[in-house]
């Protein structure tokens, strides 16, 4: 799955750090560093943890190209 | 039929047929593709992008892929809905024909478009002797690809890297390194780091974070010639003070050339500043007369701002990319009634040395500064800028909760030194000059010249300095 986290919306709240720590994590005290393209086993995690966001600064894909496709 | 219906007809027609080409499939490219589709836009899209890979996102770059964190192919950007576009990856345009409507492309296809959306962005300016760029270890950061072979890099053991230049994403790599465990040394002209963008006076402070972090920072000492093993490898680089360095790993981190090259001879206003358009993302012919049919998004584009007097401002930031993609799929399928204007707070972040450093408004634009709230000392502060008397920008370290009240005081060009927020003030905050580099001092920049003879025939050309 892809995620984009919009750092100019997110403050460091770090409310989505516990919900899915292997995708989300904090560089010091509120930088915020992810994986944009965690595996499928994460989505529930991810799916929580960007609920929780105060700012809904994850943005995780809604529509998902074809295989091989780009389009 | 009245001339008010003829036109709806018109609109409506080339929003079920028209024919749209962006050129440009990185992020701009995309969320303008996805705004067209979004606002109604039902005729032929097609999108143009020199690299193969489908739209990416490039901060995670030089932070997390070059850690080792995040694999460089996983940094494809999330669909927000279908596209329906012809996507031409792999195939960069080299030319404007703007007469025929069309774009060629380097494998001698012509596009046909009815409008035009230019988002060709920017590369990443190579080490200045093209000999010493082509070394084996010598390396720049723009692409997935770039950082591919530079985290590969990295990852074998270099005895030292050497950073050339700390602006934002210099001095991310070189946090990197650090954490990596690698020893680096950064070079810098002026007299510290993100000085172009945030000022002598956050540079001292930022000089100070690198330093703490273990990085060998040389500043007001630049590179004179880098030197390679017989294999091609690079060894070792000579500095202007006398100083030399063993390295295995040089990553060139001067800033950006903006892609305009293959709109030469177009006649529309771009060159090295990139191309010029109006609030509303439509092109300026190089006489400065705005086009109907062409458009300009992302960080290519420059337009004028009314923060800032009016001056015409590119900005490298991702929200800027989205934004402007934004408003000119807007426009470009809407009558002017319809349209709406890009006036973005420029808005940023960096993440470095465990800092987290966020921005708005446009911080060079003042010569003040005024430390607001926290403590420089701890690298926990927000500070602000001001010219004449006005907030023009303002930064925070780890501070990023109050960006919103400086935003707001900006957007409404407020008083400087702006109120107290009313928390956290550090004692006896007083404005003192912001230190930026002297904006005199002479550039590349061609000079543009009136030609014709007689009104009839004036016009405007670029002549490059030699």
């Amino acid at each position: 799955m892809r995620i984009v986290v919009d750092l100019n919306k997110c403050l460091g709240y770090a409310q989505c750090v516990p919900l899915a720590p292997d995708v989300l994590k904090l560089l010091g005290d509120e930088a915020l560093a992810y994986d944009p393209n965690p595996d499928e086993s994460q989505r529930q995690r991810v799916l929580r943890a960007a609920a929780a966001c105060p700012v809904q600064a994850i943005i995780v894909e809604t529509y998902t190209p074809a295989e091989g496709d780009p389009m | 039929m009245s001339a008010a219906s003829l036109v709806a007809e018109l609109v409506a027609a080339f929003r079920a047929e028209g024919r749209i080409v962006i050129v440009g499939a990185s992020l701009a490219g995309l969320r303008a593709a996805e705004a067209l589709r979004e606002r109604g836009f039902r005729g032929k899209l097609t999108v143009i992008g020199d690299e193969p890979h489908e739209p990416y996102d490039r901060p995670p770059l030089s932070k997390q892929v070059l850690e080792g964190w995040v694999h460089p192919d996983h940094t494809r950007l999330p669909r927000r809905r279908a596209v329906n576009a012809d996507w031409r990856l792999g195939v960069a345009a080299t030319g404007l024909d703007r007469v025929n409507r069309q774009v060629l492309l380097a494998n001698g296809d012509k596009v046909d478009y009815d409008r035009l959306l230019i988002a060709t962005g920017v590369r990443a300016r190579p080490w200045i002797n093209p000999r010493e760029a082509a070394l084996e270890g010598v390396f720049t950061v723009r692409t997935c690809d770039d950082a591919t072979r530079l985290q590969a890099a990295l990852h074998a053991g270099p005895r030292r890297v050497l950073i050339i230049g700390s602006g934002f994403i210099g001095s991310e790599m070189a946090s990197v390194c650090c954490k990596l465990g690698l020893p680096v040394t950064v070079t810098e002209r002026a007299d510290g780091p993100l000085v172009g963008a945030l000022g002598g006076v956050i540079g001292d402070i930022a000089a100070r974070m690198q330093r703490d972090a273990g990085v060998d920072l040389r500043t007001g000492v630049a590179v004179e010639a880098l030197e390679a093993d017989d294999g091609g490898h690079v060894r070792q680089a000579r500095l202007s003070d006398g100083a030399t360095l063993d390295v295995d790993v040089v990553v060139a981190s001067l800033g950006s050339i903006r892609n305009v090259e293959w709109l030469e001879g177009a006649g529309l206003a771009s060159g090295f500043w990139g191309v010029g358009c109006d609030a509303g993302c439509r092109a300026f012919d190089i006489n400065g007369v705005v086009t109907d049919n062409i458009f300009v998004a992302g960080d290519i584009a420059r337009a004028p701002h009314v923060l800032y007097e009016y001056q015409f401002i590119s900005m490298e930031h991702w929200d800027n990319a989205v934004s402007g993609a934004q408003v000119a799929a807007n426009n470009m399928i809407n009558l002017e009634t319809e349209r709406c204007p890009h006036l973005p707070l420029p808005m940023f972040w960096s993440a470095q040395f465990g800092v987290n450093i966020k921005g708005v408004g446009v911080c060079s634009f003042g010569d003040e500064i005024v430390f607001t709230q926290g403590s420089p000392c701890e690298r926990r502060f927000a500070a602000a800028y001001g010219r004449q008397g006005r907030i023009v920008g303002a930064v925070t370290f780890d501070h990023g909760k109050w960006l919103d009240y400086y935003s707001a005081l900006i957007e409404r060009s407020a008083p400087f030194p702006p109120p107290p927020p009313g928390y956290d003030q550090p004692a006896g905050a007083t404005p003192i000059p912001a230190r930026f580099p002297d904006p005199r001092v002479p550039t590349e920049i061609p000079t543009v010249v009136l030609t014709g003879h007689d009104p009839t025939t004036r016009g405007a050309e670029f002549r490059r300095r030699s």
